[in-house]
């Protein structure tokens, strides 16, 4: 009994110590070589409790098949042409391409496709007189891969440009949600706006020619009419106007290595332009490409935006190449940013956008706070009230439960929210509730004449199947809500299981080794509950 | 030994009472179906969570009147904008407002931004802080919306389930007839109010959920023990009445405690824990009634019958 007696206290001792350790970079700052050898994470605060931001994304990955299969078209096209595979007809189909070809070149074809153009795959065939009609299309299993890759990439483009953003933000989360959703949460973000500017923008560079010719209201076959972007160099307004370009880009952004902000550059040694430094082989591209289009304009166009179109003076050797545009200095940063870390694999779209405000997040943290801490004064102030020194013991329990609760918050870094803090308040709740139980079935056992000893051990074990059973209904609640809530709902479940669990082991370990040693030490006739 | 009790040996014959609690429960529970409905046919106060759309919140310097605000909003092209003044608390003497609207964007800006756009042309005197903004896209809705229903439902058979399996099937299909019951009771409740629900608001049909049941099973806890003590002896309805008695003591103090937690959240917890607090109340006061009056009384039916 004793020998138990110990082992539970020092148990008990044990994990408080542990939990207080965990707890400790919360009250105190921790310096020099305490701070290598113990824990110095704070307790992680939710975007409801200091402000911030929670962005859902949806990546387009049907656009970047889209994409995929008019790259594969042309360079199918102009492979046929190359290796004089004659064709009839070449169509975009609505995952694939269809080719029409005489059945003499059909082998020929085969061979081409196999070779030259690797993510396409011939998946029907049906001959018409002397015609073949072949469909190509992208095969499943290469368009999950290509989905999943995208996903990837776009997660760790997003990463980097919010690394680099300079936003301050000290624990952005980026992460996949479902098939092609990407979340991103910044807590304690300054400038919003900023932020979903940043992040959203698809940032695809290209360098297009453009055409002079074009100059009536119709554009010419090959070519597109895009926006241009301007300001008035006095008050910055945008201005509108378009511009005729050729559709094929002569340079993309994928040949972009380098990108800095380089203020009081250009002609003329004002406002802030972005220098971009290019790949050896996007620097021979683009020297080539200057070297034969002397005289003409080269469009840099961004998002389908053009930023600018400066005269091809010279051929431009060396790989480099700036973009200017009356930009803010602001502008300007994330404009290289963005050059710097790539587009991203597919266009994304803004599904969830919730924004909380500091004073928001500051008021509810307050007040969540104040309210926890007077319901658990009043919860302090029944017990004793009701059961007397029994009430102080489970006063005592609470406490502890409370503090290892807490430490295992931040032993998990599991994430505090105000869903989080009504969850504590809960598990307080269910905490009262488990001694209630075993006071009242303590008391029924006094009551039928039992001696203290006997009453405890009586209303410990006869109580102990209730709690079990109520402690694990609310777990296989809160195991669902786990698995499908999301963001402050899942801070819920963490708080309510974590509670539920350290509930149990306090009702076996803590408040009835209090009572044991109590018994054992001053054998008492009677007891206050 | 002396004890401090709320209540003394009590003998309220809890069975005999079933027939008019079955009336109030019958209420409730009709409430909890059309409010169900209504929510169903988009009816009802629904949050941007589950609706898609855009709810903005702003505070502003001075006072200013809900009418004049929609008058304005309405003018600056927000459909079917819907404002609620924040109070509750201590919100109460700032100028808060919510501003909701289906839409995500106003042309081709979005709809949070023309908000802003708008009031602050509307009222140049009266400055104004945005203090959060939530922006959800219609299938982020519909999914979440599918998710919550689908989660009460799994959490519900997972715990039957287990109800059964430490009791016997009887007290399973009960246990589950008065959570439902508590669960639509809140929801009609909240829909009659105009509460709004949203997210937390289905955390808190889950707790209920939860507490309901803990209450529940302590009761038949006792209904399971007494049965065994006393056999053949007496009838069903009077093991279940001493059962009730017995832990009646449990039953108030636990939710008494409860409840003044959950008062001190409602009183000094600010507006965004208001509703949920609100929503705890009336389920711990709904399933603390629902676990004497209404899943206890079933047993006795079925039993009865049996």
């Amino acid at each position: 009994m004793l020998r138990s007696l110990r082992f539970r206290a020092i148990l008990i001792l044990v994990l408080l110590f542990i939990a207080i350790i965990f707890l400790l970079p919360n009250f105190v700052e921790l310096t020099g070589e305490w701070k290598e050898y113990l824990p110095s994470e704070k307790i992680h605060l939710g975007l409801d409790l200091q402000g911030g931001m929670r962005l859902l994304y949806q990546l387009d990955t049907a656009k970047m098949m889209d994409h995929m299969i008019d790259r594969d078209m042309e360079q199918l096209k102009d492979g046929m042409i190359r290796e004089g595979i004659r064709f009839m007809g070449l169509d975009k189909k609505a995952d694939g391409i269809e080719v029409v070809v005489k059945s003499d070149q059909r082998e020929k074809l085969y061979d081409f496709v196999a070779k030259e153009v690797p993510d396409m795959k011939v998946t029907a065939s049906r001959v018409e007189g002397d015609n073949v009609y072949l469909d190509l299309s992208i095969a499943p299993t290469q368009i999950k891969s290509l989905k999943s890759n995208a996903v990837e990439r776009a997660l760790e483009t997003i990463r980097n440009r919010i690394d680099q953003s300079g936003f301050g933000v000290r624990e952005p989360v980026i992460t996949q949600q479902g098939e092609s959703n990407i979340l991103v949460e910044l807590p304690g973000v300054k400038d919003p706006e900023r932020a979903l500017e940043l992040i959203g923008r698809t940032a695809q560079l290209e360098f297009k020619l453009v055409d002079e010719g074009a100059t009536g209201a119709a554009v010419p076959p090959g070519d597109e009419m895009l926006p241009m972007r301007q300001r008035s160099s006095e008050s910055g307004a945008p201005t509108a106007s378009s511009i005729v370009v050729k559709k094929q880009a002569l340079l993309t952004g994928d040949m972009v290595t380098d990108a800095e902000v380089r203020i009081g550059g250009g002609q003329f040694h004002t406002g802030t332009q972005v220098d971009m430094e290019f790949s050896s082989e996007g620097a021979r591209i683009f020297d080539k490409v200057t070297g034969e289009n002397v005289g003409k304009r080269l469009a840099i166009v961004l998002d389908n935006v053009v930023y600018s179109a400066p005269v091809i003076n010279e051929r431009i050797s060396g790989g480099r190449a700036q973009i200017t545009g009356n930009f803010t200095v602001e502008e300007a940063k994330d404009l290289a940013n963005v050059l710097r870390n790539g587009a991203l694999p597919a266009p994304v779209t803004l599904i969830q956008n919730t924004t909380v405000g500091p004073t928001l997040g500051q008021d509810s943290i307050r007040k969540g706070v104040e309210a926890a801490i007077l319901g658990g004064l009043l919860i302090i102030a029944f017990m004793v009230f009701y059961y007397k020194g029994s009430g102080i013991v489970a006063d005592l329990a609470l406490f502890l439960n409370l503090i290892y609760l807490l430490g295992a918050f931040a032993a998990f870094q599991a994430t505090m929210t105000l869903p989080g803090i009504a969850g504590i308040i809960l598990t307080m709740g269910m905490g009262v509730d488990t001694n209630v139980l075993i006071f009242e079935r303590i008391r029924e056992e006094l009551r039928s004449g039992k001696t203290v000893r006997a009453a405890v051990d009586g209303g410990y074990s006869k109580a102990w199947v209730t709690i079990l059973d109520a402690h694990i209904t609310t777990l296989i609640t809160t195991v669902i809500l786990f698995i499908f809530g999301t963001g402050p709902i899942k801070g819920f479940a963490v708080t309510l299981a974590i509670g539920i669990i350290i509930n149990l082991f306090i009702a076996v370990f803590g408040s009835k080794a209090i009572f044991d040693w109590i018994i054992a030490r001053y054998k008492p006739r009677s007891l206050s509950i | 030994m002396k004890f401090r009790e709320i209540t003394k040996k009590t003998k309220i014959d809890f069975i005999g009472l079933r027939n008019k609690a079955f009336i109030l429960s019958f209420v409730l529970v009709a409430l909890g179906l059309f409010g169900f409905i209504m929510v169903s046919i988009g009816k009802a106060n629904l949050s941007v969570d589950f609706t898609g759309g855009t709810s903005v919140q702003v505070r502003f310097s001075q006072p200013i009147g809900i009418g004049d605000l929609r008058a304005a909003l309405t003018q600056g092209g927000i459909e079917d904008v819907q404002i609620q003044q924040v109070t509750g608390g201590q919100t109460a003497g700032q100028n808060d407002f919510i501003i909701k609207t289906q839409l995500q964007q106003a042309g081709t800006e979005r709809a949070q931004d023309r908000i802003s756009a708008v009031i602050s042309k509307a009222f140049p005197g009266n400055k104004f802080q945005v203090l959060g903004s939530d922006m959800v896209g219609p299938s982020v809705g519909k999914t979440l919306k599918s998710h919550a229903i689908l989660a009460i439902i799994l959490s519900l058979v997972g715990i039957v389930i287990y109800i059964a399996w430490r009791f016997n099937f009887v007290f399973g299909v009960a246990a589950t007839i008065a959570t439902f019951h508590d669960v639509l009771a809140l929801l009609g409740i909240f829909f009659v109010l105009h509460f709004e629900m949203n997210i937390l608001f289905i955390t808190a049909l889950l707790t209920v959920a939860g507490y309901s049941l803990t209450d529940t099973v302590v009761v038949y806890d006792r209904i399971r023990e007494n049965m065994a003590k006393m056999k053949a002896k007496s009838d069903v309805g009077q093991v279940i009445n001493v059962s009730i008695n017995e832990v009646l003591s449990r039953t108030l103090i636990t939710s008494l405690t409860v409840l003044l937690v959950l008062a001190a959240l409602l009183v000094i917890g600010g507006h965004v824990l208001f509703d949920f607090a609100f929503a705890l109340f009336i389920g711990v006061l709904v399933g603390t009634y629902s676990s004497i009056f209404v899943a206890s009384p079933l047993i006795y039916l079925w039993r009865r019958r049996a």
